[in-house]
């Protein structure tokens, strides 16, 4: 088995919310801090992953967020041109006014073109050996597998031309496991665990390899060995009132909360199992804690970054 | 538990549609079937719910596996399991796209000849599950499908996890400017009239060298295909629309406290304000107990956690059957301080959300986070008890 960072070209993906960016730029920061050049790419463009480093915006030419780390946000249109000019070589025509907004039209009716440029550019920057590491901050668990099949898909749509000859690299790349992984983000809920696990069978039928599941948001067990006994005969009327006589205020609210804890941790826990069970034994599985912050900037994700070196060293 | 003017129960009793919206996972699909939950149950009448990919044992309990477009009775059973009574009926239905675009080619074709044209067409099976945002479409279709039909006093529509809560708004607006778009005229041109024009030839030359022309072809067949059927469609995402500004419908938004969701919330409530649709309700699913920002529960919290070990101490005094391990006593302490301060953030961040994006709507309600998934009818009723 390839390690996760090890590999050249991560998507990272997940159900909406699921903290898909901020295990993107988790992973981004933690190979950048080992040493490696590293590309991220936003590929919705609402902007949260340089949110994530309080980094303003990026476009699609990458910028260098900190040593070693970029970032980029993809952009189709763009794509499109780069590869007229790069292999193509037809800068003038690729600058036509009209082309972009027909393209735009064309790729919104014409299944995986979008997909393709999308998946195309990153694969690219990959075989270039730009960088040694590109982490993509990738579409959500219902559309990911529609990118990632997409090489296939217009490689069978079309019978000649140009793309069609440049979906054969590609798809040999893609469906490389010691270069291309897929990283699940899966929160210990009902409906993302249910998906992620969906979401691995899919996989198979694009070729791409499973690297990772990360489990975001895992509840730290509140009490240790012997502790829930002395909860457990805290919370008796008369222990309890002594309590909030030693301390001079009403104690019953934080052993409500701490009752609430206790509940949230054990729904995620059998949460949790379902995933480990339905994954098997031989998956990477990589735990990332709930954060109680008051923010989500950098803090944040050096925080998850160092849960995740923790889980990977 | 509801603050402001009116109830939800008024609110459903005043509407005939009610739609549930929200981003992804804050709960649209659990709401809009427990408030339909609600309007059968205590308003009678004949409710329906039109959910969109709801959790296998949610639609399974609600009798929905396997049953496509078609509409289904929640069995009295189902309810009597749950000690519920009902008034009315509960009827619910899923939204399958692919059979909906197909029901509205079948519709909208001019003949049979270009029916079975576009049925048939390889483009159109790839492209009837996503172009221009079709599942937003598709839903608000149904939707007014179902409610000309007259069969449903109320209809609950829960909407599709789209990347922007308000994009099915737009749906219907998008489908008739596709179809109107002089774009679309001017790239089927060449493949009607041969004549390609001294403009878009450098277009095809560059298209036909990247994807091919045989492709391009086929593309230009099938949307030469759906031209024919622009007036039905345009007509009808024009009707769809009234239906959606028809003082009868009204919005309700679902969000999580969670700065992302919240924020989306926020923008979705500006929308509907700006395009004068009905925002009858906000509801605030999942949140944390007020009682987290509790001051003396804070104060107390904050002393557990800077001085355990003497709290330990005085409490051994008078109740030295807590434990016989001072040390260990203490750790509990110093936890459930650490336990109630931590979540205190998350709490003090939700109140934050809420006092910015409260002020929107008339009625709302705030729901906590229920011990259990929501996945029957017992469940639902569970959340129609906190949302009553
Ligand atoms: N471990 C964690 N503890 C606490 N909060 C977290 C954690 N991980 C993520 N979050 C928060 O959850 C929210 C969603 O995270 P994020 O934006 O990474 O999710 P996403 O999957 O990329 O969402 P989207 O589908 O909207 O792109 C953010 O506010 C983020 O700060
Ligand atoms: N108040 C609540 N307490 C406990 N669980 C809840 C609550 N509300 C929703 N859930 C659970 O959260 C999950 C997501 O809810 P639901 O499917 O209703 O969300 P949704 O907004 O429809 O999601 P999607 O955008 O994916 O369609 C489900 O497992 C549901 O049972
Ligand atoms: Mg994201
Ligand atoms: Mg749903």
């Amino acid at each position: 088995m390839v390690g996760v960072l090890d590999r050249r070209l991560l998507f990272v993906t997940g159900k909406g919310g699921v903290g898909k960016t901020t295990v993107a730029a988790a992973l981004g920061l933690l190979a950048a801090r080992e040493g490696r050049r590293t590309l991220m790419c936003e590929v919705d463009a609402k902007g949260d992953l340089t949110a994530a480093f309080e980094a303003g915006e990026v476009g699609f030419s990458p910028r260098e967020l900190e040593p070693r780390l970029f970032a980029m946000t993809m952009d189709t249109e763009e794509s499109l041109k780069e590869y007229l000019a790069l292999q193509l070589h037809l800068p003038r025509l690729a600058r036509l006014g009209p082309l972009a907004r027909t393209f735009d039209f064309l790729a919104n009716a014409a299944p995986g073109v979008k997909e393709v440029l999308t998946v195309g550019k990153l694969a690219w920057e990959v075989r270039e050996r730009h960088y040694d590491l590109v982490v993509v901050d990738a579409a959500a668990s219902g559309h990911v597998v529609g990118q990632l099949r997409a090489p296939q898909a217009i490689n069978e749509l079309l019978s000649v031309g140009l793309v069609r000859e440049q979906t054969d690299w590609m798809m040999e790349l893609l469906n490389d496991p010691a270069t291309t992984g897929v990283v699940i983000v899966a929160a210990p809920e009902e409906m993302p665990v249910t998906e992620s696990l969906e979401l691995v069978d899919q996989l198979a039928s694009t070729g791409v390899d499973l690297a990772a599941v990360v489990v975001n948001r895992v509840l730290p067990e509140l009490f240790g060995r012997g502790e829930e006994e002395v909860f457990a005969r805290l919370v008796e009327p008369a222990a309890s009132a002594a309590l909030s006589a030693a301390l001079r205020r009403p104690v019953h609210r934080v052993l409500d909360a701490a009752r609430l804890a206790m509940t949230l941790r054990r729904t995620r826990a059998a949460h949790l199992s379902r995933l480990r069970q339905g994954l098997g034994p031989e998956r990477t599985v990589l735990y990332v804690p709930e954060l109680f912050t008051r923010s989500h900037g950098r803090r944040a994700t050096v925080q998850v970054t160092e849960a995740l070196a923790a889980e990977l060293s | 538990m509801t603050t402001g003017g009116s109830t939800i129960e008024q609110l459903l009793a005043a509407k005939e549609i009610v739609v549930v919206c929200g981003s992804g996972g804050v709960g649209k699909t659990s709401t809009a079937a427990a408030l339909a939950t609600i309007a059968a149950a205590d308003l009678g009448g004949k409710v329906l719910v039109l959910t969109v990919d709801p959790a296998r044992r949610l639609a399974a309990a609600m009798g929905l596996i396997g049953l496509g477009n078609a509409a289904r009775r929640v069995s009295p059973e189902a309810f009597a399991d749950a000690g519920i009574e009902p008034r009315g009926e509960l009827w619910a239905a899923m939204l399958d796209t692919k059979q909906s675009w197909d029901d509205l080619i079948r519709r909208h074709a001019p003949d049979a000849a270009t029916r079975d044209a576009i049925l048939a067409n390889p483009l159109y099976r790839n492209v009837a599950g996503r172009f221009v945002q079709s599942h937003d479409y598709i839903a608000m279709e149904r939707l007014f499908e179902l409610h000309s039909s007259g069969v449903y006093d109320l209809i609950v529509v829960d909407t599709p996890p789209t990347r922007h809560a308000l994009d099915f708004l737009e749906a219907p607006e998008r489908m008739a400017e596709f179809f109107s778009s002089r774009l679309l005229r001017w790239l089927l041109a060449p493949y009607r009239s041969r004549l390609v024009n001294v403009a878009s030839r450098p277009f095809y030359q560059v298209a036909d060298r990247v994807l091919g022309s045989a492709f391009l072809r086929d593309i230009a067949e099938f949307f030469m295909l759906f031209q024919s059927m622009y007036d039905g469609f345009v007509e009808r995402a024009k009707a769809v629309e009234r239906v959606l500004e028809d003082r009868r419908t009204t919005f309700v938004v679902v969000t999580t406290l969670e700065s992302a969701p919240a924020h989306e919330a926020r923008r979705f409530v500006d929308v509907l304000v700006s395009k004068r649709l009905h925002l009858g309700a906000l509801v605030l699913n999942r949140v944390l107990p007020a009682e987290l920002l509790d001051q003396g529960s804070s104060d107390a919290a904050r002393q557990l956690r800077a001085t355990p070990e003497a709290v330990a101490a005085s409490l051994l005094v008078d109740h030295p059957e807590l434990s016989d391990d001072p040390k260990l006593l203490a750790r509990v302490l110093q936890e459930l301080g650490d336990s109630f301060l931590n979540f205190q953030v998350v709490a003090k961040r939700e109140a934050e959300q809420r006092a910015e994006i409260g002020v929107a709507a008339d009625i709302v309600v705030s729901v906590p986070s229920l011990e259990t998934d929501i996945f029957d009818i017992a469940g639902l009723a569970r959340l129609a008890h906190q949302l009553r």
